[in-house]
């Protein structure tokens, strides 16, 4: 037997495998086609202080090996998710994490402050990296201070885990990284999407209702894995990588690049049921090269 | 209802002209999941390099008796192209059945209609049948742009009464379907599908004449399962996912 389970501060995983927020749902959606209870942990649907619409249609525009999204945190509000959802998720045998972002930082720390009293929602993932809204979202998570700011405000509400989601869309991800990890966060996931863009010639319009939006899949992967690298490199708390995870393969290259645990998401879409897979295939890789556990490929990565 | 993730077998491709091709399908484990009609399938194309996330297509109809699934793919990209040139016996990964399905009329002394433009024929064929095994006799109005975009009429006719317009006037009444003459009969239920003009302004007339209608929406969707909130639409209740609460819209809901 290998052992699978990592720690992400106080909070134990069973595997590394996890979900991506905003590509499974509430993980309702995806109880057809998995066992639910077979996953890491499962980060819900981004969640603010207050019922969001999210942007016009059209939201999302496919691209090589990929998707760009403008979905803009559309959420019914945690008082919502509070009394509706998580009745139907508590019980479900994994770490039910929620996404948390906001406009300001009144309204992270109300979100978070709610969230904290939901006894099995073990940890909350703070969103300084959605690019696809105009206030909040990824202007705190562009400068260390705007990110230093919101995780110390939240900390100080917030006794539980502490995940902080980071953008890509910065010039240096690690001093991000460790602008969080000073305020006291317990971990750092990463990549949020890559601002990007698509045009439509023939019409001579953009193809998003905003333009601009964030780019996942496959085709992110070798600037995630980077990153994730840069961050393993450069801060001592857990790092959760993802960005275009679509096989075990994938996670493992993660993993060696210093990741304690993985998040996948936009693959969901393609195959309902590849985060189970990825949970097999690790096993299978940890085998196949004779490690008895997970922790013995976190960072692995052998340079010279 | 459960949802499957599940191989096909391709067993016939029928080409029915340039754009189109009629596609059976058969389970490779034998087992054919429920499905409704008005609901649809997540295709999975993996040999196209612009096609990444799988292709949204409509249940054109299930046979039963033959465990077949069929589909009607329209040429619209390399994905689309692809999947309608696959050679039988090729083995296609599907999601399904995804959505939601029509309403029965509750009139049962006048007869539904039921509106298709160009691929949008494709749900009604097997709405029509259920309708048809109901006891009802639906009326299908058809239309295309000339009487060679006219698809499968022997199927359509079959079971029902079959009306048809084109804008060249090349088969039945040259127009709009929405200005045929069978507009003016009484009708339990209006169920469109096709391009979006047509179906707001089939929602017209319905409004008009005061019968219940139906619209079958096809935004672009991701997820298929109402995960990723890209293929909304708005409705009185704000931003509705599509491909989970639709794509059957009553529409008395839609902001049309």
């Amino acid at each position: 037997m290998v052992d699978l389970s990592v720690k992400i501060g106080n909070l134990g995983l069973k595997n590394p495998v996890m979900t991506a927020s905003g590509t499974f749902g509430y993980g309702l959606e995806f109880a057809d086609f998995i066992d639910l209870s077979r996953l890491g942990g499962i980060i819900v649907k981004g969640t603010t202080l207050n019922h969001r619409e999210g942007n016009l249609y059209p939201r999302m525009a496919e691209t090589p090996s990929g998707m760009l999204n403008a979905v803009g945190l559309q959420n019914k509000g945690v008082e919502y998710f509070a009394e509706h959802i998580y009745p139907q998720i508590k019980d479900i045998d994994t770490n039910m994490i929620v996404n948390v972002s906001g406009a300001c930082v009144e309204d992270y720390v109300a979100t978070a402050e709610r969230i904290a009293s939901l006894d099995k929602i073990p940890a909350i993932e703070l969103n300084i990296s959605c690019p696809n809204v105009k206030q909040g979202g990824m202007a705190f998570g562009t400068s260390c201070e705007g990110a230093a700011s919101v995780v110390s405000a939240v900390r100080k509400v917030y006794p539980k885990t502490l995940i902080v989601k980071l953008s890509p869309n910065v010039t240096d991800i690690a001093s991000i990284a460790k602008a969080v990890e000073a305020e006291g966060a317990d971990s750092v996931s990463l990549i949020n999407t890559l601002m990007g863009m698509s045009i439509d010639a023939e019409r001579r319009r953009p193809r998003l209702s905003t333009i601009t939006g964030g780019l996942s899949g496959a085709c992110v992967k070798p600037v995630a894995l980077r990153m994730v690298w840069q961050v393993a490199n450069a801060v001592k708390i857990p790092v959760i990588g993802l960005g275009g995870i679509s096989s075990a393969t994938d996670a493992v290259e993660f993993l060696l690049a210093g990741a304690t645990a993985i998040q996948i998401g936009t693959a969901n879409f393609i195959d309902p049921a590849i985060t189970v897979k990825v949970v097999e295939g690790i096993e299978e890789y940890l085998k196949r090269h004779n490690f008895n556990s997970v922790q013995d490929i976190i960072g692995a990565l052998e340079v010279r | 209802m459960k949802k499957y993730i599940k191989d096909f077998v391709l067993t016939e491709n029928k080409q029915l002209h340039s754009a189109y091709a009629l596609m059976k399908f058969r389970p490779q484990d034998g087992e054919l999941p429920d499905m409704l009609p008005g609901q649809f399938v997540e295709v999975r194309i993996d040999d196209s390099t612009t096609t990444y996330l799988r292709r949204p297509i409509s249940i054109h109809n299930i046979d039963s008796n033959n465990k077949e699934l069929w589909l009607l793919v329209r040429r619209a990209g390399d994905g689309t192209n692809r999947l309608a040139s696959y050679k039988e016996g090729t083995i296609v990964n599907m999601v399904l059945p995804l959505g939601n399905t029509f309403t029965m009329p509750a009139d049962k002394q006048h007869q539904p209609l039921l509106i298709g433009g160009g691929v949008g024929v494709a749900p009604l064929l097997y709405w029509g049948k259920v309708l048809q095994e109901q006891g009802l006799r639906p009326a299908f109005l058809l239309g295309a742009r000339t009487d060679k975009d006219l698809l499968q009429l022997d199927d359509f006719e079959a079971v029902g009464d079959v009306y048809l317009s084109t804008e060249d006037g090349s088969a039945g009444e040259k127009g709009f379907v929405t200005q045929h003459s069978v507009l003016q009969q009484q009708f339990s239920y209006i169920y469109t599908c096709g391009p979006k003009p047509m179906m707001q302004a089939v929602a017209r007339i319905a409004r008009e004449k005061d019968v219940p209608c139906e619209v079958s929406l096809e935004n672009m969707m991701a997820c298929g399962v109402g995960a990723c909130l890209c293929c909304v639409e708005d409705t009185v209740e704000g931003h509705v996912c599509v491909c989970k609460e639709g794509p059957i819209f009553n529409i008395d809901r839609l902001q049309w």
